[in-house]
């Protein structure tokens, strides 16, 4: 196990290193000069060289990716060239929008898909079964954006329930907060169920096929019982896993989706970010968020292996 | 005696999801043709004495706020989905076949490292590596097809090296060494047209995530440009109007439903008839 432990662990810091690594080159290959940018088109040469040499441009490229590297494993993140404020708290406020979200669209997906992804499972190959198999093959098959502008077609310019869009912030209370990011959830939660519900549906069924269920059920448990007792807990394994691989697109989706409900969240900053070149916020954005997807991803690995005693390492 | 191909199409047909996903797929197709030849009107030609026209017989889907015709612009912005689907496919499959077989073929370090990296790949939220790709290459059809291709990559290599791997080890394989073929031509000989069928499933559910990706990068507008009709822009001009018409924001979405369900479909079948087994096991 320990061992196991540790080809993880270093599995996810060398995963953690490349990031950086493709980070970095992504934008280092970005056409026009950052400090011209920021100075705009008239600026002196003057000017711009002197921005150069604060910002350490004219060094070569190896010794500012080890800077850049030294500053983010002591958590020194930049400081944003348009806004003139630490990377950390632009980060630090639109979080508070982007994870809610985030959330509250997981737990949304999670419960409807078991909910639905159980109930099809139970009712294999009968009408309920194929209705469910259905409706989540339709929600697979749509954009995630698209659903965000039906649902503000629906509920805020035809039934005007809920506004179309912004953020009135968390310190005018949770409800109005809550309300902001419901349709947002909702349109994330659509496509992330509808995959999550498919996959709770073949492991419940699988496990169905496994001898200790037909054990259970022949010492006289009833269908119900097998079920909550014996079927669920274990088919619950693979589907946690697989959301935690979903979680990297689910924080892809809040990008978009942020956009088209304008909310000023992460996927909003680095959107505007890269429009305006503004190199220091893409960067430490984006590795913050790679970061995120890895350690959500190693953590899963982890519980995995944990929580189902069958896996042996080599088999991970 | 009937021939396995005769057997192989009766079962397609008598397969719900394929028959479904196929007419769809048909439906995306014909549109994309048929529109290089012929649209009811112009979809470049504006027309500002009829901006917002209702739905009629002339106007199908009526008109939007330059006047022109919905219907003409979403038939022509088929053969832009079509177009990122199959270059970004290719792109996709041509590198990481590629790869999956050479992964697979040499094994040893070379399969880790190429495995690795490609779960490196894996683990980056994709659509924000894509916006950086566009953002840093400049924005355009182009660029967003390459980003897309680049990261179906990995699922294509990994793919194919578990397919691989599992023919490498069956015993004509075995034979095949045996009468001292090396290892390139055996990939080629025997392993690839192995694989093609799970190949080409996986490749039929990469065009239809590669139409969605496409329409979210031209939703950001960071994919295709103006003119060119693309479903992705469509949705993002039509917020603007949302509440002036509302049905802009309709009809862009209906056409990339109607595409990705249809590829789905058709993918989940051609799953179902190649492996059988699978298919009860669902």
């Amino acid at each position: 196990m320990s061992v196991f432990l540790a080809k993880r662990f270093l599995t996810f810091i060398v995963t953690l290193l490349g990031a950086t690594v493709l980070t970095f080159l992504a934008l280092e290959i970005l056409p026009g000069d950052p400090a011209a940018v920021i100075l705009g088109i008239d600026a002196p040469e003057s000017a711009i060289q002197a921005l150069r040499d604060k910002l350490g441009l004219d060094r070569p490229i190896l010794e500012r990716y080890f800077a850049w590297l030294g500053d983010i494993v002591t958590l020194r993140f930049g400081v944003s060239f348009t806004y003139s404020t630490p990377v950390i708290e632009l980060v630090r406020a639109r979080l508070a929008i982007t994870i809610p979200l985030a959330l509250m669209a997981m737990v949304l997906s999670a419960v409807v898909a078991f909910g639905l992804g159980v109930y099809a499972a139970s009712r294999h190959n009968k009408p309920g079964d194929v209705t469910v198999m259905s409706i989540s093959q339709l929600g697979i098959s749509v954009p995630n954006f698209w659903l965000a502008l039906l649902l503000i077609l629906l509920f805020a310019v035809n039934l005007r329930w809920f506004a179309s869009g912004g953020f009135p912030g968390w310190q005018n209370g949770v409800w109005p907060a809550f309300r902001a990011l419901l349709l947002p959830a909702i349109a994330l939660a659509t496509v992330q169920g509808a995959i999550l519900a498919r996959f709770t549906r073949s492991a419940v069924l699988d496990t169905m096929r496994e001898d200790y269920v037909r054990t259970a059920r022949a010492k006289g448990l009833s269908r119900r019982a097998t079920l909550w007792r014996h079927v669920l807990r274990n088919a619950m394994i693979p589907v946690i896993t697989i959301m935690g691989l979903q979680f990297a697109n689910l924080l892809a989706g809040t990008i978009i989706v942020e956009e088209v409900f304008a909310l000023p969240g992460l996927g909003r900053l680095v959107l505007q970010a890269i429009s305006n070149r503004d190199v220091a916020v893409v960067r430490d954005v984006v590795l913050m968020l790679a970061a995120l997807v890895v350690f959500i991803n190693f953590i899963v690995d982890i519980l995995y292996a944990v929580i189902d005693p069958r896996l042996k390492p080599h088999d991970v | 005696m009937e021939s396995a191909q005769f057997i192989f199409w009766r079962r397609c047909l008598a397969h719900r999801s394929f028959v479904a996903g196929g007419c769809l797929t048909g439906v995306l197709a014909l549109s994309a043709i048929v529109s290089l030849v012929w649209t009811p009107w112009d979809p470049i030609k504006q027309n500002l004495r009829e901006r917002f026209v209702a739905p009629s017989w002339e106007h199908l889907l009526g008109t939007d706020q330059f006047g022109r015709d919905i219907f003409s612009i979403i038939m022509q912005g088929a053969q832009n989905s079509i177009t990122v689907g199959i270059v970004s496919v290719s792109i996709g499959m041509a590198f990481g076949v590629a790869l999956g077989l050479w992964a697979s073929a040499k094994r040893g370090w070379t399969e880790e490292l190429i495995m690795r990296a490609c779960d490196f790949m894996y683990a980056f939220p994709a659509i924000l590596l894509a916006i950086m790709l566009v953002a840093t290459l400049g924005q355009g059809a182009i660029n967003a097809i390459v980003a897309i291709g680049i990261f179906s990559i990995p699922v294509f290599a990994r793919l194919t090296r578990g397919a691989a791997n599992a023919i490498w080890a069956r015993e004509f394989v075995l034979a095949a060494r045996a009468a001292g073929k090396g290892k390139f031509r055996i990939t080629i000989e025997h392993i690839l047209p192995n694989i093609i069928s799970v190949l080409v499933v996986q490749a039929t559910i990469q065009f239809a995530l590669a139409i969605l990706a496409e329409a979210a990068l031209s939703f950001l507008g960071l994919g295709a440009q103006p003119p060119t009709p693309s479903w992705g822009r469509m949705l993002n001009e039509a917020r603007s109007m949302i509440f002036i018409n509302p049905w802009l924001a309709v009809y862009p979405g209906v056409a990339i439903a109607v595409a990705v369900l249809g590829l789905n479909l058709l993918g989940d079948g051609l799953r179902d008839v190649i492996d059988p087994r699978l298919a009860r096991k669902r």
